[in-house]
């Protein structure tokens, strides 16, 4: 411990301080505490370059014209077109994937928490919460690939076009969007069962005294209250969804625009057909994909930018629309 | 009127259907494990030991036929398995300490008007898609690297070699710890702030300083959330896969670090940006197969992370706050 310094205040810090004078910590302590204030402003000033370097190319190549034209193939950078087919293809991927993900998650975690309790029923559910535990921390390139080897099969060729010499190509915005919905079902399928387990247990007594059954206080009692984490979850999980670029670029065919399959029902051939969303278009773009057009990229990647941004403040609305209604003061924390 | 439904048949319904969540998972390992059997019955684990040029073995799987005779399956993966450890250990290695710093100084230093600005910030860059930090890497980093920080000497030095573009090591593990800090922060923002206030109280009435006090009581509080933190992170690093193929250089190269300096500034290539890159080459059995068990690789080590994660907070838990 080091000598005590002459404190000429001594007295005035007794009568008044609680607070240890910064002058009394050793040189390693205040290193430590300018180290955290570094560490943070860093990270804030990270956070600060990449959106407005983003906001900067952004608006410098971003044009209306390029949201609501079609791509088309050209040499020169005025004759590519806009990028609406990608954008129409990440909200049909969204859809489609939240349209899976969501029923599949809300059942599973109803089932956790209201069936899945006592008995055998518990180690179920037990493995049921590892097996999403264990896809929520999958790469998203390995899920890919399990999708490219599930939907090559020929039992499955429906979903797909067939190439020629028989073989099932396994690319198409429904097979897209099926495994989409699998890295959309974890932040659903948390955010439902946290906020089921919050339910306080007299709720559902109650309910329960008043004959209730427990289908019936599940569709009238606790789905209306955890309506705002559903809320949330769901934005989660469109987040994701929309932010993914492996899923697409393996197993959407990579075309620029809708190239519908041929055959079979009308309405079907956009969903079997291929395409492209906004992330794959940014990546094809850029110098490690094949089209060299930084511009469209950029232009692109604002676009999904603003989209990611607006979906976290979606979630940040719904989060604080909850707290205040439930009478709880903002949660303070991050996650 | 309806019948109201029978809660055993309810039951069975979210039953069926959490089943099926279960199946899918199931699904998953099985099909990825089955799809890279030939691989294992051909060279047990030989493959992922060292030898030979991984692109003239990758190219003669590509123009193999339809049924390609053993002796194709020859891939020696050690340079990419390399390259994912190196480029994983180290980004957790700047982004942990860089997380609990951040952590320490939203929960406890940070004034309330910078918290709530802090707080947006980190979950805006933990949501950043990955095209977008690779976009930025290869657009500004790349060529700020390549143009700027790479001298000609070391250049020379790898010329018959490879080639040094900025592509590179040091901007894949720096945006890769980027990218990964924020999920840390988060996760231990939360942590820190249920530790309860009367512990840290409690060191101050015994005369221990505010720094000291945190690192004392807070961190060692947190252990298990900061190993969960970790683990999250590092599985997140595993299988980042778009984001280092655009900026690592896309080159089947194992970085020395005999080459002091220079070392930095080599290509790589990773598990994951290796399935990125092939993956038009699925269509070849023999390439297929490979493919398919370095996916397993990676769903192996992401499987074993989560049940190490688990392990070692267990005995952690005992006196701590709970991740």
């Amino acid at each position: 411990m080091s000598a005590p310094l002459a404190n000429p205040r001594g007295v005035a810090l007794a009568t008044r301080g609680r607070r240890s004078s910064v002058r009394t910590w050793r040189w390693s302590d205040r290193l430590a505490v300018l180290a955290a204030w570094a560490a943070g402003l860093f990270l804030c000033a990270v956070a600060a370059a990449v959106v407005i370097y983003m906001g900067y190319r952004g608006i410098e190549y971003l044009r209306p014209a390029l949201l609501f034209s079609r791509p088309a193939p050209g040499v020169a950078q005025s004759e590519t077109g806009g990028f609406l087919d990608p954008l129409l293809g990440t909200m049909l991927l969204t859809a489609i994937g939240i349209a899976l993900a969501a029923p599949l998650a809300i059942c599973s975690a109803l089932w956790i928490v209201e069936y899945g309790r006592h008995g055998r029923a518990r180690r179920m559910s037990r493995v049921v919460e590892s097996s999403i535990e264990v896809v929520a921390g999958t790469p998203d390139i390995v899920i890919a690939l399990f999708g490219v080897a599930l939907f090559q099969l020929h039992a499955l060729a429906f979903l797909s076009s067939t190439g020629e010499g028989g073989g099932v190509t396994g690319q198409s915005f429904i097979v897209a969007g099926a495994v989409m919905s699998l890295i959309a079902l974890p932040p659903i399928f948390v955010a439902t069962r946290d906020g089921l387990q919050a339910v306080p247990a007299h709720l559902r007594e109650a309910a329960y005294a008043l004959g209730k059954t427990r289908i019936a206080t599940i569709r009238r009692v606790l789905l209306p209250r955890v309506r705002a984490n559903l809320a949330t979850g769901v934005t989660l999980g469109v987040s994701r969804i929309v932010a993914d670029t492996a899923i697409v670029i393996v197993l959407l065919g990579d075309t620029l625009r809708f190239e519908p399959a041929t055959g079979g029902l009308p309405g079907l051939r956009l969903l079997r057909g291929t395409g492209s969303s906004l992330t794959s278009y940014v990546f094809d773009n850029s110098p490690a994909g094949e089209a060299g057009a930084p511009q469209k990229a950029y232009a692109a990647a604002f676009v999904l930018l603003v989209f990611v941004v607006a979906l976290n403040l979606v979630v940040e609305r719904i989060g604080r629309a909850q707290a205040s209604s439930q009478g709880l003061a903002a949660d303070g924390g991050i996650a | 009127m309806m019948r109201p439904w029978s809660d055993r048949r309810a039951g069975g319904i979210l039953g069926a259907a959490s089943l099926l969540t279960c199946l899918c998972v199931l699904a998953m390992v099985a099909f990825v494990a089955v799809n890279a059997w030939p691989i294992f019955a051909h060279d047990g684990l030989r493959w992922l030991g060292p030898g030979g040029s991984i692109k003239g073995q990758i190219e003669t799987m590509l123009n193999s036929t339809g049924h390609p005779p053993a002796s194709v399956f020859h891939l020696r993966a050690w340079p990419i398995v390399y390259g994912t450890l190196l480029v994983t250990v180290l980004a957790v290695a700047i982004a942990l300490p860089l997380a609990v710093l951040c952590a320490v100084f939203i929960v406890e230093l940070a004034p309330a008007g910078v918290r709530g600005v802090m707080v947006p910030v980190v979950r805006l860059l933990a949501s950043v898609p990955s095209v977008i930090w690779g976009l930025i890497g290869v657009l500004v980093l790349v060529p700020y690297v390549g143009n700027h920080l790479i001298t000609t000497s070391e250049r020379d030095s790898l010329l018959g070699t490879v080639q040094l573009t900025g592509a590179s090591l040091l901007v894949a593990v720096v945006v890769l710890a980027l990218m990964i800090a924020p999920i840390m922060v988060a996760l231990i923002c939360d942590a820190l702030a249920a530790v309860p206030a009367s512990w840290r109280e409690g060191a101050a009435a015994l005369g221990v300083n505010r720094p000291r006090a945190i690192r004392a009581v807070n961190l060692r509080a947190i252990r298990p959330a900061i190993v969960a933190a970790t683990v999250l992170a590092t599985g997140r690093a595993l299988g980042e896969a778009i984001m280092i193929s655009m900026v690592s250089g896309s080159f089947f190269f194992a970085p020395r670090p005999g080459d002091g300096l220079t070392f930095l500034f080599e290509p790589l290539r990773t598990i994951a940006s290796t399935l990125v890159d092939y993956r038009e080459g699925i269509g070849a059995p023999a390439l297929k197969a490979t493919l398919y068990a370095l996916a397993l690789l990676l769903l192996l080590s992401a499987l074993v992370l989560s049940l190490g994660g688990h392990l070692i907070k267990q005995p952690l838990r005992r006196h701590q706050v709970p991740a």
